[in-house]
């Protein structure tokens, strides 16, 4: 069958079809596992040595709560694709979920390097790499993320509220991240503070432009900012984890960046012409919140779709 | 001045077939015929619209992606399917018409878009094999039309393909690595090849007797090449590819014929596709009913984005 598989020369540029046994790294940009980013080892070329005098699970545990922020958060991101209001936003979205989806990765599979006792163990023979034994494998209570990573969707003006307020919160923390002493994490902030800036960005002005647009859409612009605001101080919360982190030089305590987040987010209020929402702070379960692994109802829903591939076929290979 | 300005129409007609002749590419500003401007905006929109449509049945899978690089190679390409959409809309603009008048076409049911999108996708190797299958055969059908005669349309083309071949790879990839794999994952496979085998032969159309526009479209040159023979070439091109993999073809009659130096292959059921076409397919009132909530639920964003520029225009 070998002629039948051979691109021939004065075809070439009616033949992409075929040129997909011909084992060519130039075609349609090379393969696909090399010259995309998604190969299998996320830290491949990154010095991973964990610093001296830190705690590996701690450097382990508080990665694992930044990466699972940004993989629930870009979960209900990707929601939003073929949904969007516009084809321009519909791919401004998905950009914004694949960002987080590409930090997530880094992170977890971070937290796996750092102890591996964090990664789940999987039956022999499953060639789950550890950044999706930590995605598909853990139970809800076992997610450290915010809570406000996990609320369901809800219209246009919500998302606009939710990326606006996620990336205002996590910008802030990864200029301080940018300066820690893992390498792993303040690479991951230094490329994520390009990314966040861009989400932002791209919140705040729709932002404005909701407030300043019409009835209607200053309506559910304020209505959408009560109903995540309750989820707001719980960002800037202080986790033994997160203050063990801080003190080690690994990590950025949330409650550091609190007034320079709500100093961007004056800003916006300002340029909106929206007054701070006055809803009061959503308590936990006996006092624990997503940080201990507490979280709402729909934490478990959101993971029984996103893990019933992977679950169902425990040596698969994907 | 320009020759559109005084020239008679059998002139400008002239000088529009001999710019045809010589494989020269029509510009937005140059003179065509009516019917060439209305064939055009109809199959451009259609291939719009179907990029856009295609986002539902791939998308399906995004939220269970069973990695995460698998989810973040699948995100980014029902991301690339919506940029396709926006050059093909925006070639279309060039030829007088609005994108939001399109997309009310398409929500209306007065413009169509590729009935391959009206299949279920029941399995995650479906993903794979709409990569496979369904993108290489839009390979074949799009490659000539980056050589088409309308200039915009032929660049915009030029750019889906070189995306869709690198989308092509990207599944035939994933059937490869889930071949690999379990047996169920085989199995699973093998099936999501029975289901879209036939229906991706579908898109090539109609055989050519049965294709009515076909004729005109070539003497336009906005198309290059017929129905049956792109689906020979699909067929031919397939056949190794699905050994390769280690799949086999759910049709009995494939066989490859020396004195022809081709594969003769079955008709897929034209009843079937008939049936789509008129609305009547699997998924048909399921994808349109998504396309239409999404763009009635963003009116009033567009709304405001509309009222808004108004006000900062004003002030």
């Amino acid at each position: 069958m070998a002629d039948h598989i051979h691109t021939s020369p004065e075809d070439e540029h009616d033949s992409a079809y075929s040129g997909l046994l011909v084992n060519d790294a130039h075609w349609a940009f090379g393969t696909a596992t090399e010259s995309i980013g998604f190969g299998e080892d996320p830290l491949a070329g990154v010095d991973t040595t964990i610093p001296e005098g830190v705690d590996a699970v701690t450097l382990s545990t508080y990665a694992l709560m930044l990466g699972d922020d940004s993989l629930v958060m870009s979960h209900r991101i990707a929601e939003w694709t073929s949904n969007a209001p516009d084809l321009e936003d519909d791919i401004a979205l998905s950009n914004i979920a694949l960002d987080l989806l590409g930090q997530a990765r880094l992170l977890l599979a971070r937290a796996a390097k750092a102890d591996e006792s964090a990664v789940p163990p999987l039956p022999e023979g499953s060639p789950a790499p550890p950044e999706d034994a930590l995605a598909f494998f853990r139970e809800a209570h076992e997610f450290r993320n915010v809570r406000f990573a996990e609320v369901v969707n809800g219209d246009f003006a919500e998302a606009t509220v939710r990326v606006l307020l996620f990336s205002v919160w996590r910008l802030a923390t990864f200029e301080k991240l940018r300066e820690s002493r893992d390498h792993v994490l303040s690479a991951v902030a230094a490329k994520g503070v390009k990314e966040l800036a861009y989400h932002r960005d791209y919140a705040a002005r729709w932002f404005v432009t909701l407030a300043r647009g019409t009835d209607e859409s200053r309506t559910r612009l304020i209505t959408a900012l009560d109903s995540l605001w309750p989820l707001w101080p719980e960002l800037f919360d202080t986790h033994p984890v997160e203050a063990a982190a801080a003190e080690a030089g690994v990590g950025v305590d949330p409650a550091s960046v609190r007034e320079a987040a709500e100093a961007v987010l004056d800003q916006v209020f300002t340029a909106a012409d929206v007054e701070p929402s006055q809803a009061p702070r959503r308590s936990g379960v006996l006092g624990k919140t997503g940080r201990d692994g507490m979280h709402g109802e729909p934490l478990s829903r959101m993971l029984a779709e996103m893990q019933s591939v992977a679950r169902a076929h425990l040596r698969g290979q994907w | 001045m320009t020759l559109t300005d005084h020239a008679p129409d059998d002139v400008l007609e002239r000088h529009f077939e001999a710019t045809i002749a010589r494989n020269d590419r029509i510009e937005p500003r140059d003179w065509m015929p009516e019917g060439y401007r209305k064939t055009l905006v109809r199959q451009i929109a259609q291939h719009a619209h179907s990029e856009i449509i295609g986002m539902q049945p791939e998308g399906n899978w995004i939220s269970r992606a069973p990695s995460l690089r698998r989810k973040a190679i699948l995100l980014a390409k029902v991301q690339d399917e919506a940029g396709h959409g926006l050059y093909l809309y925006s070639a279309a603009e060039t030829l007088g018409v609005s994108r939001l008048e399109l997309t009310e076409m398409l929500i209306s049911g007065r413009q169509k878009y590729s009935s391959i999108f009206n299949y279920p996708t029941l399995s995650y190797a479906d993903v794979g094999t709409i990569g496979w299958l369904v993108d290489g055969a839009a390979i074949c059908n799009q490659v000539p039309l980056c050589r088409t005669s309308y200039g915009p349309y032929g660049r915009a083309m030029i750019r889906v393909c070189k995306e869709e071949s690198f989308h092509q790879r990207q599944g035939y990839e994933l059937l490869a690595t889930m071949m690999r794999g379990t047996d169920e994952q085989r199995a699973m496979v093998q099936e999501s090849v029975n289901r879209f085998w036939w229906p991706a032969l579908m898109m090539f159309g109609p055989p050519d007797a049965d294709s009515p526009n076909t004729a005109q479209s070539m003497a336009w040159g906005i198309k290059r090449n017929t129905n049956d023979e792109l689906r020979q070439k699909f067929v031919d091109m397939s056949v190794p590819q699905a050994e390769a993999l280690g799949v086999t073809l759910p049709d009995p009659e494939l066989i490859w014929n020396e004195e022809r130096g081709h594969h003769d292959f079955g008709q897929p059921d034209w009843e079937e596709f008939m049936e789509g076409v008129k609305g009547n397919g699997p998924c048909n009132a399921q994808r349109m009913a998504h396309r239409r909530r999404a763009h009635e639920d963003g009116a009033w964003v567009r709304e405001a984005a509309t009222a808004y520029a108004a006000k900062q225009a004003a002030s």
